[in-house]
Formats: structure tokens, C-alpha cells, sequence
């Protein structure tokens, strides 16, 4: 076992002894295929979290986006992003000549999966903000991969902004059922059906915390 | 019976367990015999009712099995773990709010550690009174602090209960183990046992005779099957089954009776104020695969110990005038 599998368990470990990290697979059993698993976003721990509730097999090739100029800043914010959780280092800059999916098309043409987080932003109003349109891009070049919604539940209990020490409380990810991009579906359309999937996921206690749609 | 008495403290507890587990390979082979597919469906389903509370049971005597051959510290060690997940369990269930938080990480990271060093070191004064002494002035201030106004009584309620039920409840059971009785050295672990056994059978009886007789729910809203009947019966079982114990007791047979009978009936009234808690945060059991815990109810499980646990060793305490 290498020092990036040892700090990988450790990791998982934490985040079940934390928080339970309980995957729900509701719309769709755990597979070793090619997927894209989208979800809300809410805190820092979220990749962590679903990356805990996926079966340990499959964790190998399920990958986080990160943004390379602050994941790749430190000697061990690099080492545990492209070692541990062998990320996808995405540029926020813009510039002209490059893709900013590039990155992300790469990994799919490979064979891995991915998680995305396509508000873009952490948000800790409760209901999510409307997503980014990386994900319609992704699902138009992509259309033979699984889209997956997720909601992850709780999580702004455990650590709310501006607070660095995690409180232990049970947090949920929810799995719902695959989605696709209909014939001649608009961009528009699309993303908001995608936000109502992963919506619609929210377990029903805490729904009056946050309104649905 | 002398020959028992003539064993070391060590042996008997070994032999109790070695009878314990000897039970329960027998009702767990009973239970998959009534499963086998060729019974009758009425019959089977009951073996596999019957399969899946024996699982219960057997991770619960494995756990007290732990806990006695890993010694005091590995009990105390292994009561805090327990503490920790049911604590968890509540707060996830209680609402609790953003200014929280501060006080959240005390009772978790400070408040829970404390409390069982003081009982894996046998300070059993200071332990008595820490929480609701110390913690109860520290996490008023902390929330205080914390500067949110809003529902701060009620706040601040959730949270000391939470802790009180599943810290201070929860963590005289490994002080049990660890209470010292002239010529009854070394035989804690058998106070414990005889707490769990004469509670689990109270809330047992009491269970089967809720669902036969004909009863009339002292408070419907928090709990239909709550009836005094039932539950007298229950208190009644637990109390005589603990008489028939006593031999496992530094207690003779009449103080047997009475000390059982009082853990009973704290056990079973503190599920009841457990339901009210529950129908209060909108939940039917602590844990249900579909809510946002998605845990094991671990909750559920504990709470009968949790207050039959510090009513018991006060109790005990208190008429033996024991020194710790």
C-alpha cells in the first residue's frame, strides 16, 4: 500500500466517522461504468463526502475537478489532490486559446469518471444556483455517459462557512436515476431540468429548510 | 453453587459469558430452523423476525465481551465510542443552528473525552457533577458568546439534554464496571450484565404484553403502545428476574429485587420521554433507512441504558454508602 492509499483510507475514514457518509443509491445501483455524477454544493467536504459513499472500488476512477492555481499552490494541497484523489486540474482564467473543458473531455476520453458541481460556487443559501453550462457541453459530446444527479445532504451543519473544525453530524448522499440530453433539447432547458433531478433528490425532512424549485 | 463460589472473579465472568453465548447459539439456530424455506410463510417470517433481533443481541454481547477482556480502559474506551455515535445521532435528529456550532464541537471533542477519563480513572466524584455542574454553566457562556439570540433557550435545551441522555446517561455503565465492592473485587462486569439483563427482559415483557392485552395508551400522542398495565409488567418481570440474579450481585435477594426493579422502571420511562423527544423532532425511530441519518438507530438501542444506567449506580451507590 503506497502513502497516497494509506491517506486516501484515512480520509474515508474520517469523513464516515464524521459524518456517515451514507450513499443512497435510489435511482441507480453502484457500477463500475463511466459516469458523470452531478451535485449540489454546499461545502468544502462535499467531494469528500461522495467520494466516501462510493464503493471502494470505484473510487480509483471517480475524479474531482480542481482548480490548479489554488490546488497546486502547496507541496501537500498538490500532492493530495493529484495523488490521493488524482483530480482534473482545471485553469480559471480564461484565456482564448484553450478550452476550459478541455481538461475534463481528456479524463472522459480516457474512460474515467467524474463528479461535478456545476453551480460552480459553494452556495449556502439551500436551494441550489442555476448551473453552469459545462455540464450541457460535457453531455452533447458525451451523450453515450451515464449522467447521475446527487444531492448531499446535511453537510452545511458540519462545517458552516467560515468554521474549520467539522461538528460530527450524519450527512446523506442521494443517487438519483441517469439523465439525458433529449433530441434538440436547449441548453437552457436542459440545465434546469438537471438542477430539478438532483432538487428532487432532497430527503423529505429537510425540504422545509430548503423550498424546493 | 459453592463450587461457583469457590472460582476466581475472572472464571465466573468467563463462565457467564460462556453461558451467555452458549443461549444464543441456541435461539439463533431455533431462529434459522423456524426460517428454512419448507416451514410455513407465518412461521418463517417469525424465525426471521426473530433472526434479526438476535443480531442485535449477539453485536451487543460481543460488545460487553470486548469490553470486559479489553479491561477498564477498553470498556471505558468502548462506552465512549458508543456515546459518541448516539450523540451524533441526536444532534443530526435536533435542529440545531449555525451559532451551535462552537458549542457542538465542546460536547463532542471536549465534554464526551473528559467525562470517560474521569471514569476509566475512577474519580467518580468529580464525575458525577462535571456535567451537570461545569458543562452546564460552560456551554450556556459558549453559546452566549456565540452572540445568536434566536431560540437561545431552546437551543441551548437541545443540547444539554443531548449530552445529559447521551454522555452522562451513557457513561455510568462502564463507571459500573468499575464500582468497587468490599469482597467484590473484580466483579463490575456482573453489575453491568445484571443492568442489561433485567432491563432488556422489563422492555421484552413488557413489548409482548402491550401487543396481547387489551390496552389503554397513557399519552397517545407520544406512544400507543404505552400502556401501564404492560408496563407494570414489565417493571414486575424485571424486578424478579433481577431477585433470581442476585447470587450475580454483591446485593441479597431483596435488595436484588428493589434495585432491579428501580432500573426498570427509570429504563422504560426514559424510552417513553425518548418517543416524546422523537415525535418532537418529527422522527419514528431514531434511525429509518429513508430519513437523513440513514444510520443504525443506535439511538434506540441505548436509550433504555441510558437512564436506567445513572438511577441504578446512584442508587447502588448511595444505599452502600461505597467510597470510590
Amino acid at each position: 500500500m503506497t502513502r497516497a492509499d494509506a491517506m486516501g483510507m484515512l480520509l474515508a475514514f474520517i469523513a464516515r466517522l464524521i459524518t456517515g457518509a451514507q450513499g443512497h443509491w435510489k435511482g441507480c445501483p453502484p457500477m463500475a461504468e463511466q459516469r458523470i455524477y452531478f451535485a449540489n454544493h454546499q461545502s468544502h467536504l462535499d467531494w469528500v463526502l461522495i467520494w466516501a459513499a462510493l464503493p471502494h472500488e470505484l473510487r480509483a476512477t471517480t475524479r474531482p475537478i480542481a482548480a490548479r492555481d489554488y490546488w497546486t499552490s502547496g507541496n501537500f494541497k498538490h500532492w493530495i489532490t493529484r495523488e490521493v484523489f488524482n483530480a482534473v486540474y482545471v485553469s480559471r482564467q480564461r484565456s482564448d486559446d484553450q478550452d476550459p473543458l478541455g481538461p475534463l473531455m481528456e479524463a472522459l476520453r480516457n474512460g474515467d469518471s467524474l463528479v461535478l458541481f456545476p453551480e460552480g460556487t459553494r452556495s449556502n443559501k439551500g436551494a441550489p444556483q442555476p448551473f453552469k453550462s459545462g455540464l450541457f457541453h460535457l453531455a452533447e459530446q458525451f451523450p453515450q455517459i451515464k449522467l447521475i444527479p446527487a444531492w448531499i445532504d446535511n453537510v452545511q451543519r458540519v462545517m458552516p462557512k467560515g468554521e474549520v473544525v467539522p461538528v460530527p453530524i450524519l450527512c446523506t448522499v442521494t443517487f438519483g436515476a441517469p439523465i439525458t440530453l433529449a433530441e434538440g433539447e436547449e441548453k437552457r432547458a436542459f440545465l434546469e431540468r438537471a438542477r430539478a433531478a438532483v432538487v428532487a433528490l432532497q430527503p423529505i425532512e429537510s425540504q422545509e429548510r430548503v423550498p424546493a424549485g | 453453587m459453592s463450587a461457583l463460589r469457590n472460582l476466581s472473579a475472572d472464571q465466573q465472568v468467563a463462565l457467564l459469558f460462556v453461558i451467555l453465548f452458549g443461549l444464543l447459539v441456541l435461539a439463533s439456530s431455533a431462529a434459522a430452523l423456524l426460517a428454512l424455506p419448507e416451514r410455513r410463510p407465518a412461521l418463517q417470517a417469525r424465525g426471521e423476525r426473530l433472526g434479526r433481533e438476535l443480531q442485535v443481541v449477539w453485536v451487543g454481547a460481543v460488545v460487553f465481551w470486548a469490553a470486559w477482556l479489553s479491561g477498564p480502559v477498553g470498556s471505558t474506551l468502548l462506552f465512549g465510542v458508543i456515546s459518541f455515535l448516539a450523540l451524533r445521532e441526536y444532534v443530526t435528529l435536533v435542529k440545531t443552528r449555525r451559532g451551535d456550532h462552537r458549542a457542538l464541537l465542546l460536547a463532542f471533542f471536549a465534554v464526551l473525552p473528559i467525562q470517560y477519563v474521569l471514569v476509566a480513572y475512577r474519580n467518580f466524584d468529580l464525575f458525577s457533577v462535571f456535567i451537570p455542574v461545569y458543562v452546564f454553566l460552560a456551554l450556556a457562556v459558549i453559546s452566549a458568546v456565540a452572540g445568536d439570540p434566536e431560540r437561545f433557550l431552546e437551543r441551548n435545551a437541545k443540547i444539554q439534554w443531548g449530552i445529559m441522555v447521551c454522555v452522562y446517561g451513557l457513561s455510568h455503565a462502564p463507571a459500573l464496571v468499575l464500582l468497587d465492592f468490599a469482597q467484590h473485587q473484580g466483579r463490575g462486569a456482573f453489575l453491568l450484565f445484571f443492568l442489561v439483563m433485567v432491563v432488556a427482559f422489563g422492555k421484552i415483557v413488557q413489548t409482548k404484553a402491550s401487543s396481547r392485552l387489551r390496552r389503554r395508551p397513557v399519552a397517545r400522542l407520544i406512544d400507543r403502545d404505552f400502556s401501564l398495565r404492560a408496563w407494570g409488567l414489565g417493571v414486575a418481570a424485571g424486578g424478579l428476574l433481577g431477585a433470581a440474579l442476585y447470587w450475580t450481585t454483591p446485593f441479597r435477594p431483596g435488595q436484588a429485587l428493589v434495585m432491579a426493579t428501580i432500573a426498570v422502571a427509570a429504563g422504560s420511562l426514559g424510552e417513553l420521554v425518548m418517543s416524546a423527544l422523537k415525535r418532537d423532532a418529527g422522527v419514528r425511530s431514531w434511525g429509518n433507512t429513508s430519513s437523513v441519518t440513514g444510520a443504525v438507530g443506535l439511538l434506540d438501542r441505548v436509550a433504555p441504558l441510558c437512564f436506567a444506567a445513572p438511577v441504578f449506580f446512584h442508587s447502588v451507590r448511595w444505599y452502600f454508602q461505597l467510597k470510590p
